[in-house]
């Protein structure tokens, strides 16, 4: 019932979300998943991706964790879409997280849609989706498990954990759960907790999704069809977030799309509406209505000083994690002064960090874009943790 | 941010500068560079002091070579990010030829010396006698081969004198432990002479404080 792709044998989302075309560590009914909701989930699975080769002393492994719609096919073709993987200006041989030299695991958080459990995926219990069956997840649990698979990979401390915006949230919650696991950490583009207008975006897209009617309670799945022009809708709203009005100006201006004049109808006019549709239809091609609720809701209720007593610095007291704290000066969704606030937090624990505001107009999303300062940090900081490591 | 550097030495000059600074510095103690710019001296003093550096820079690029370098630094300035360090979180705190650039230099010095045991700090002498002749002769603001801004584009906004730091020390309650002097040709001046003479003949000063503690 799913459609013509699948009736092919191709790819699809849901198809990826219990056999996904990627490694996949399965977690049985004796490794359960402790979640912050209160449940013990099993059986569970993880699917990621791995690049390199890991060293015999098991020293050079790095963590990439991925963003929102982001998933582990961080630097090869994705199945879905058969696009080039999403970091892949920044993973790979004699790139700034060098694959010749590091070993690289990208882990789909669990939540998601593309083969971890989430909420596209097949329920045990009744042999349908979970949807929203599933208990609400957090960022904590998608730490928790990845730690589970990092155990399971015999890795015990990992050379770096990377990640940008919701990769960051869990980058920094690595830090603060698990110290003497990371050598060294980069948060990009993130905050230690979601701002109240940050929730605010994400309720926006969360109504629109379960305003559709076919969403149906979550239960979509089964009818067969898909929430797409809800799904569509939050995509484009998050999507205006993730750029910067400079860029959207210098990018679009008031150009009109394919026409002389303005049709005097509600047709999309300008190329910024174009574009933006656009945007919103090749999102729910390859991503889960539920699984858009469900990781939204884990950044909702990210808040790292709540969970240390109210101060952040509690979150990394006598850390011995070598920081590198990137934002960049138009990115509104995620401002340099959340940054600032984890910086003077490490500051006020006495830890090594390193901070840098890049100056760029491409807004939040700048950390998934060809920023050279970015890479020459990224590179930089590396190579002198990789000393201290003692890494060949 | 911008990328206006405030006043640097001429490169022996700042070799002179920079060697006299890490040598007031204890081995293996835990130290501040504000305005670390590329790091020359952090790296320094990590490596022959065995010094655990921390700096801040304003420069985007400085602090990218830093971080290249291996150094802690974050991107920042002495007027705003000073604050967030708690008390005592350092032995020594430096602030190298950066203190004529910042906006309250008296609050930056009190933060220096309640996040840091002691503070170091270098700056060009305003009282020099050159600077002196080009404003008491030409009648117009002095611009010097070290001081090669004009009015109205440097960044260095709170210029001061020997003596005018002498006395900051004295408001903030700061014992001075050491004061060099260095002439025009980045030599210390090798004898002790009164405030005035140094204020005179100084280019530059690099004063030791410590907490008065009376």
């Amino acid at each position: 019932m799913l459609d013509a792709a699948a009736m092919r044998g191709e790819a699809t989302p849901m198809r990826e979300a219990d056999q996904p075309q990627s490694l996949l560590m399965r977690f049985g009914a004796d490794r359960p998943l402790a979640m912050d909701a209160g449940v013990a989930l099993a059986p569970f699975q993880i699917a990621y991706q791995t690049y390199g080769t890991l060293n015999a002393d098991k020293s050079n492994a790095v963590l990439v964790c991925h963003a929102l719609t982001g998933d582990q096919h961080v630097a090869n073709v994705h199945p879905v879409t058969g696009k080039e993987g999403w970091w892949e200006v920044m993973i790979g041989p004699g790139k700034p997280i060098d694959t010749d030299r590091y070993f690289v695991i990208c882990p789909n958080v669990i939540g998601a849609c593309m083969g971890s459990t989430g909420p596209a995926s097949t329920n045990p219990a009744t042999g349908r989706p979970y949807g929203l069956d599933l208990p609400v997840v957090t960022i904590p649990d998608m730490v928790r498990a990845q730690a589970m698979l990092i155990d399971a990979l015999g890795v015990e401390t990992l050379f770096c954990v990377i990640g940008g915006s919701m990769g960051g949230m869990q980058v920094l919650q690595w830090a603060a759960a698990y110290p003497t696991r990371v050598f060294s950490a980069i948060p990009i583009a993130t905050a230690s907790r979601h701002s109240s207008q940050n929730i605010a975006f994400h309720e926006v897209g969360r109504q629109a999704v379960m305003a559709d009617p076919d969403w149906r309670g979550g239960r979509y799945h089964e009818a067969g069809v898909r929430p797409e022009k809800g799904l569509g809708v939050a995509r484009m709203a998050a999507h205006i977030t993730y750029l910067s009005d400079a860029a959207l100006h210098a990018k679009f201006g008031r150009r009109l799309q394919n026409r002389e004049a303005p049709t005097f109808s509600f047709d999309a006019d300008f190329q910024i509406e174009s574009y933006l549709r656009h945007q919103g239809r090749a999102f729910v091609q390859r991503f889960d209505a539920n699984t858009y609720l469900y990781l939204t809701r884990a950044m909702d209720y990210f808040d790292l000083a709540a969970d240390h007593g109210g101060r952040l610095a509690g979150a990394f007291k006598d850390t011995r994690t070598r920081f590198c704290v990137v934002s960049f000066t138009s990115d509104w969704l995620f401002p340099t002064a959340e940054s600032r606030a984890v910086v003077h937090a490490l500051n006020a624990c006495g830890a090594s960090v390193s901070f840098v505001e890049i100056d760029t107009d491409k807004g939040h999303d700048a950390f998934l874009l060809d920023v050279p300062e970015l890479f020459s940090t990224t590179r930089g900081f590396l190579a002198a943790a990789a000393r201290a490591r003692g890494l060949r | 941010m911008n990328d206006m550097t405030p006043h640097r030495p001429a490169r022996d000059a700042a070799r002179v500068d920079l060697v006299l600074v890490a040598d007031m510095v204890e081995r293996g103690a835990r130290v501040l560079d504000v305005g670390c710019g590329d790091g020359q001296l952090l790296r320094m003093l990590t490596e022959e002091r065995g010094v655990d550096g921390r700096g801040i820079e304003l420069s985007q690029r400085g602090v990218n070579d830093c971080v290249a370098k291996g150094l802690s630094v974050i991107q920042g300035d002495a007027d705003a990010d000073l604050l967030a360090y708690p008390d005592d979180a350092f032995d020594y705190v430096i602030l190298s030829q950066t203190l004529q650039a910042t906006r309250q230099p008296r609050i930056v010095l009190e933060n220096m010396l309640r996040i840091g045991r002691r503070a170091i700090v270098s700056f060009p002498n305003f009282g020099h006698w050159r600077i002196r002749a080009q404003l008491a002769l030409r009648g117009r603001m002095p611009v010097t081969e070290n001081l090669a801004h004009s009015w109205y584009d440097t960044p260095n906004i709170h210029f001061c004198t020997i003596r005018d730091f002498v006395a900051l020390a004295g408001e903030v309650e700061a014992k001075i432990e050491r004061a060099v002097a260095l002439d025009s040709g980045g030599a210390p001046i090798g004898f002790k002479a009164p405030w005035a003479f140094w204020n005179l003949f100084g280019e530059q000063a690099v004063f030791l404080l410590s907490r008065d503690r009376r």
